[in-house]
């Protein structure tokens, strides 16, 4: 018997017997016998710990991590430099070991990085509300798509979304999954030049959402979005990349109702794609309805500034069965590292980061627009990311540069069939002049490359 | 209020709602068992105007330290009134459950349902 099974052979002749079954097939009963396995399935035999470990290095030994490469990758995660002392504060026992930071228990220092953490996201978004983060950017948008739904649940039901298609693909996508259960239908809304192109909006319009920059990199005129969800009586939501809200006019001043994202480039390393986290701002008018929980500061009774869970309103703990809402999970460690990295930065850090970023993505879209076969996608002003199209495909060009070390960006037909040639390059601090160089002279080659022997393909010299 | 009291002139439904019916019209509130098991009321969910409810359903919310409750509607009808000045103070309700803590004001659909409600009596009686 193996030894993970912890009942023997009289203790399942004991229990079988108790409860008047013959045999363990019997319980399997109501499933049909042509969808039930008939022998054990087909795997190796057991290996050894070792003989294991060599077959997931190997297996580990095929990626290609952002360490080994020069990566312009970006399309919602970015390779920012996570300093030491994000690792050295979050490695900290109190903060890394509780299993659910948000437990009525809650420590005072929990607490305090939440109200912290908080403020920052309250000072980036412009928007007096945040709640103490949720799971990640796609879900941040669903969330916020639900609090629309339920700002908007008395008459006119409001049953639509209007998505840019400038939203990132996965929150478009958790956002159709949840609206499907909530009876809700989403549109999109097309990109036209780069930007959104809102359709006419009527009063069955619950919010219109839409991405600062948006998927391709461009700038939105946020202000000119949220005027029009609101002249129709809708919700504005914009899911933004934290680190360009240092040099953007603020979504809350734009008008924007809800400001969520993607916590990844604070403090967060790629990792795979996770775990990070997703931040939620609001107005003071959909205060109740923001899911997850929000920190206060208080005094004791002593006088003395402490720190409490002012608001969970959505949560299991106030709403028993009928909660909305279940954000529980030591994803508060996360947005402790985003906190922290915001601090390190501080507010003149974070402009200086971005105007790096800015300076450097201009100067490669200069760079990169002037080579023979690339074309600039559109003209929009852009931040850290930028979209070209190149006269070649896109998948060799990106494998050529591969070959060279070079990750050259996003190949944007994964999700844009409407731009097969197209291609998401990012920039972070990380990335220098020299790179941007090196960037330019192996896409150029790569490209000269592709098109000299797709014209052999076809006959012509 | 800290005395138990179940004013003669109101009907109540048994899920501790309260309505005092005028012709036509009624006031609908939570009974004083409702917000002192409630505990001390943090927000009222005010319905909009025009919004149609039914009796014995759920027509608000209304949220205490302790947890988030489901009003019922004693009768059916529509909304043509709500307390606003709850939003700013939403302890009326435990205060003065049957005067200033009035929650809504409804244009009955159907008089004849209120024969299926309780009166005072009858309704303390459910809570002993």
């Amino acid at each position: 018997m193996s030894r993970y099974t912890p009942a023997s052979e009289s203790d399942r002749g004991e229990m079988l017997r108790a409860i008047g079954v013959k045999s363990i097939d019997a319980l399997f009963a109501d499933i049909p016998a042509h969808l039930r396995l008939a022998g054990p399935l087909e795997l190796d035999a057991g290996k050894s710990e070792l003989e294991v470990f060599e077959e997931l290095k190997a297996l580990a030994a095929r990626n290609t991590s952002a360490e080994d490469e020069l990566s312009f990758l970006g399309a919602g995660m970015y390779d920012h430099y996570v300093p030491a002392l994000v690792d050295s504060i979050v490695s900290r026992s109190e903060f890394l070991t509780p299993y659910t930071p948000y437990q009525p228990e809650v420590s005072q220092g929990g607490l305090q990085a939440m109200f912290e953490y908080q403020t920052a996201i309250c000072e980036l978004t412009g928007l007096p509300i945040s709640n103490a983060s949720v799971y990640e950017g796609p879900s941040a948008v669903a969330a916020a798509g639900y609090v629309a739904k339920l700002a908007n649940s008395s008459p006119p039901t409001r049953a639509r979304f209007v998505v840019s298609r400038g939203v990132h693909p996965h929150s478009r996508e958790a956002l159709a999954t949840l609206a499907h259960g909530w009876g809700m239908e989403v549109v999109e809304a097309p990109l036209h030049d780069g930007i959104t192109e809102l359709p006419a909006l009527d009063d069955q319009v619950s919010a219109v959402i839409v991405q600062q920059p948006n998927f391709l990199g461009a700038v939105e005129d946020l202000e000119a979005l949220a005027g029009a969800a609101h002249a129709a009586g809708a919700l504005c939501i914009a899911a933004c990349d934290p680190l360009p809200l240092s040099v953007l006019r603020a979504p809350g001043e734009c008008g924007v109702d809800v400001a969520v994202g993607e916590g990844q480039t604070l403090g967060n390393r790629l990792d795979f794609g996770g775990p990070s986290f997703g931040f939620f701002a609001a107005t003071e008018a959909l205060i109740r309805r923001v899911p997850g929980r929000i920190a206060g500061e208080t005094v004791d009774v002593e006088g003395k500034r402490g720190f409490v869970l002012t608001l969970q309103t959505r949560e299991q703990h106030i709403r028993r069965e009928k909660a909305t809402s279940n954000i529980c999970t030591a994803q508060a460690l996360n947005a402790l590292a985003g906190v922290i990295y915001l601090s390190w930065l501080g507010r003149h850090g974070i402009v200086e980061l971005t105007e790096l970023m800015l300076q450097r993505t201009a100067y490669a879209r200069e760079r990169l627009g002037a080579i023979d076969g690339v074309h600039l996608l559109h003209d929009q002003p852009v931040v850290r990311e930028f979209a070209i199209t190149l006269d070649a495909p896109v998948p060799a060009v990106i494998e050529r540069c591969a070959a060279q070390g070079v990750n050259p960006g996003y190949a944007l037909h994964r999700d844009y069939p409407e731009h097969e040639n197209g291609l998401l390059v990012a920039i972070t601090e990380k990335r220098t002049r020299a790179d941007i160089d090196r960037l330019a002279e192996t896409l150029k080659g790569a490209v000269a490359a592709e098109r000299s022997q797709d014209a052999h393909h076809v006959g012509v010299h | 209020m800290s005395d138990p009291s179940y004013p003669e002139d109101l009907l109540y439904h048994p899920e501790h709602d309260w309505a005092r019916v005028d012709g036509d019209q009624a006031t609908f509130g939570i009974t004083w068992f409702a917000q002192d098991s409630l505990g001390e009321v943090v927000f009222f969910d005010p319905p909009k105007v025009g919004t149609t409810v039914t009796k014995d359903a759920a027509y608000t919310e209304i949220e205490s330290v302790k947890a988030v409750s489901d009003v019922i509607s004693p009768l059916s009808g529509e909304i043509v009134d709500v307390n606003d000045a709850l939003g700013d103070s939403p302890e009326t309700i435990n205060e003065d459950p049957y005067g200033a803590g009035w929650l809504v004001k409804v244009k009955l659909s159907d008089p004849s349902e209120q024969e299926a409600l309780l009166d005072s009596a009858a309704y303390a009686a459910t809570l002993s």
